[in-house]
């Protein structure tokens, strides 16, 4: 550090160190039809993606056109709450807000028949056996609790059946 | 609700960054909190402030810090009719470039003139302290108008 030359009333004193600059956004979030439609089906505990009519692809969560062709989503598709965990993190640090004990694992878990996953926590087991591939399906909130967010869904949580072969994930990585 | 009907709902995004400052901008909050206002000498001469650690024009290090007095005049400003959470003031204030007396650079602050019509290029302007400062440049409340007070260059 270089050697300042201070005011003599500051000389001694105990220098501030850090600042908090902290950034705060409101917003209202308005969703659109598509997105309006999937969480009306999380509400409803039911899982809705869109199949694009060009490549056949369904998009999850649906923004109602395919981002690789780039036309209309032409087909709503039920997918099933369960599904392959293909990539995860494990979380070791705390942030503001989150009740969460640490560690913990966010992943990105794709429904079978879906060819785009859904970001969530892997729980019920403990954090190191988790893997890419692990089937896991999906734990949802008291059917009191439903509602339009995908906070319906707790976490998922394994079902003990054999792991994917990496072969038939491997587009979704 | 029907099944057409879009969907809308609040959502916040906070972020709670914490930073270090480095030495020069400690020094310049340091100062704030004793109540002082600091600028730092550049290789030309001039004083800046607020302070940089690095000289704007030969990107020398720079290290002499100057003791400023707490008034100045505007250089430029814009009227904020409507404040928002988190700024300065919770009522219409100007947002003010201030060139403080002995400087060549401007502070942007907020200035409490109380209308638009009190505002004016080259006014003459003084700090208005925080009671409770911690290092920060909200230690400075906001400048207010200094119309009776001689001063300047």
């Amino acid at each position: 550090m270089s050697d300042l030359v201070l005011p003599e009333a500051l000389r001694g004193v105990e220098p501030v160190r850090s600042i908090r600059t902290p950034a705060r956004l409101e917003y209202t979030f308005t969703a659109g039809q598509a997105t309006s439609r999937f969480l009306r089906g999380i509400s409803r505990k039911k899982i809705l993606g869109e199949r694009c009519g060009v490549c056949g692809k369904v998009i999850l969560p649906p923004r109602g056109s395919c981002p690789n062709d780039g036309v209309p989503t032409s087909e709503q598709v039920e997918l099933p709450d369960r599904g392959i965990v293909t990539t995860f993190c494990v979380v070791n640090v705390k942030f503001s807000g989150s009740a969460m004990e640490l560690p913990y694992v966010c992943a990105t878990v794709v429904p079978d028949g879906s060819d785009m996953g859904l970001f969530g926590m892997v729980q019920e087991i403990p954090f190191d056996q988790i893997r890419m591939g692990m089937r896991v399906e999906a734990v949802w909130v008291d059917d009191d609790d439903l509602t339009h967010d995908l906070a319906s869904i707790k976490w998922w949580r394994p079902t003990g059946e054999p792991d994917a072969d990496y072969e038939s994930y491997r587009e979704h990585v | 609700m029907s099944e057409a009907e879009i969907l809308s709902a609040p959502l916040v995004l906070e972020y709670p960054f914490k930073r270090t400052v480095g030495p020069v901008q400690s020094a310049f909050l340091t100062g704030l909190r004793e109540g002082m206002v600091l600028g730092v000498r550049a290789e030309d001469g001039r004083v800046l402030c607020p302070p940089v650690e690095y000289d704007p024009v030969t990107s020398a290090e720079l290290t002499e810090l100057v003791e400023l007095p707490a008034t100045g005049r505007v250089t430029t400003w814009s009227w904020e009719p409507a404040p928002r959470a988190g700024q300065p003031l919770d009522h219409p204030f100007a947002w003010a470039l201030v060139q403080i007396d002995g400087a060549d650079t401007g502070l942007l602050h907020a200035l409490d003139a109380g209308s638009p019509d009190e505002v004016t290029t080259g006014m003459r302007v003084r700090v208005r302290w925080n009671d409770e400062r911690e290092g920060a440049i909200t230690d400075i409340a906001c400048f207010e108008p200094a119309g009776d007070e001689e001063g300047g260059q």
